[in-house]
């Protein structure tokens, strides 16, 4: 399936099915991390219930601590 | 001298009336860091009338390639950020009122750095300040300008506490095992990036605009870049900005207190209260025994036992070359308290 990903557009391999699956598949589910998906924010404990479909628009911002 | 902020003047959004609104505000900077230096010297050039700088670091060879304010000689004489900035700050606008300040930002000082200040910006490196900032800020109802960046990646979020989600209501816990400026590496163009945003809404408040509510997060080597509403992610019972907010970071601690710098394999120490140590006698009572004591405006700084020793002038001491906190106590206790 192919979704918006930050404003580009990205193939996604088909074990990657939820929101869960693609912070992880990005190596960031650990980190403390903004998601929006199709414009609504999604709630961490909600991530891997969130279900991915073609065509979605997904925004992810993670924190990050240094400067 | 009217010609000065000309072309600041032109740009519709702050104009003349802007400008006049400029010279009269309080711009309190935590960290002299990256961020700082870049929020500092912007804001300097714009006229902003008044400009506190507080700083707990001295400037490092490796701080040179992307922390503007500083230049060699400040290095080699290992000298505070916070009076190096000022210095600089001074020198590129003199019309302006500005003070460095070389301690740590904590709960027993954020009052009154808060005091007449319009607005913080978050010059910091690391989340254990920040959210003694949030809840600070909170607390006195002082917007703040949240920045990050490590690697070619950076992050902003302008707070304005009561109205907009606060730090705590975004992140819920301290994040741990973050990377950090040391452990991955940075480039200036993610610290001017996100510098960029910060200082940008700043102007806007200042001059009376609203700022954004979006996160702004970007990597400015592979041209990523992402905003998200977060407005309604403020939460109702939040500990720092709700109205039965705790401030859980403004609990001062009792006694020695230490803190490890990540990433840096160092560790501060701080006395259980601040008190005006003689670094100059300190200097001579250990120069016997230590390598290169040398002493300048704010700080003593000296090696032993294979460690390198800072201590200022309030008696915060760090300890480069150790990671476990007891090992730093006992060095703390035996060179520079006793
Ligand atoms: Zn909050």
């Amino acid at each position: 399936m192919n979704i918006q990903l930050n404003g580009r557009s990205i193939d996604l391999p088909d074990n990657v099915t939820t929101v869960l699956e693609l912070l992880d598949s990005y190596d960031i589910k650990k980190k403390i991390s903004v998601v929006e998906h199709n414009k609504e924010i999604i709630r961490r404990f909600d991530y891997e219930k969130a279900k991915l479909a073609d065509g979605d628009k997904i925004e992810i911002v993670h924190f990050v601590g240094g400067g | 001298m009217a010609e000065r902020y000309s072309r600041q003047e032109r740009f519709a959004p702050i104009g003349k009336e802007g400008q006049a609104l400029l010279a009269e505000k309080h711009v309190l900077i935590v960290g002299a860091g990256a961020l700082g230096s870049a929020n500092a010297e912007m804001l300097a050039r714009a006229g902003i009338g008044r400009i506190t700088i507080i700083d707990r670091d001295y400037i490092e060879w490796s701080n040179l390639a992307r922390q503007q304010l500083y230049t060699e000689e400040d290095a080699a004489s290992s000298r505070a950020k916070a009076k190096a900035a000022e210095a600089r700050l001074k020198a590129i606008n003199s019309t302006i009122n500005v003070e460095g300040i070389a301690e740590e930002f904590d709960p027993e000082n954020a009052e009154l750095l808060l005091k007449d200040v319009d607005i913080l910006i978050d010059g910091t490196d690391n989340f254990n300040t920040r959210f003694i900032i949030n809840d600070a800020a909170c607390k006195y109802k002082i917007p703040w300008i949240y920045g990050g960046c490590v690697k070619s990646d950076g992050i902003s979020l302008s707070i304005l506490p009561g109205q907009t989600p606060c730090l705590q209501c975004l992140i819920d816990q301290l994040p741990q095992d973050i990377e950090t400026c040391e452990t991955a590496g940075i480039i200036g163009p993610a610290v001017q990036v996100t510098a960029a945003y910060q200082t940008a809404e700043c102007l806007k408040f200042l001059t009376g605009h609203s700022m954004s509510t979006h996160l702004v997060s970007f990597d400015v080597w592979g041209r990523q870049y992402s905003s998200i509403d977060v407005v309604k992610l403020k939460d109702p019972h939040c500990a720092s900005c709700s109205d039965d907010a705790q401030f859980p970071y403004l609990k001062k601690e009792k006694g020695i207190r230490t803190a490890v710098l990540c990433g840096r394999n160092t560790v501060q120490v701080r006395p259980g209260r601040k008190e005006n140590v003689n670094l100059e006698r300190l200097a001579q009572r250990i120069e016997p025994f230590a390598g290169e004591a040398r002493v300048n405006e704010v700080l003593l700084r000296f090696h032993m036992e294979e460690k390198r020793f800072v201590v200022f002038k309030d008696g915060r001491t760090l300890i480069h070359g150790v990671e476990d906190v007891q090992e730093a106590k006992k060095l703390y206790h035996r060179y520079v308290e006793a």
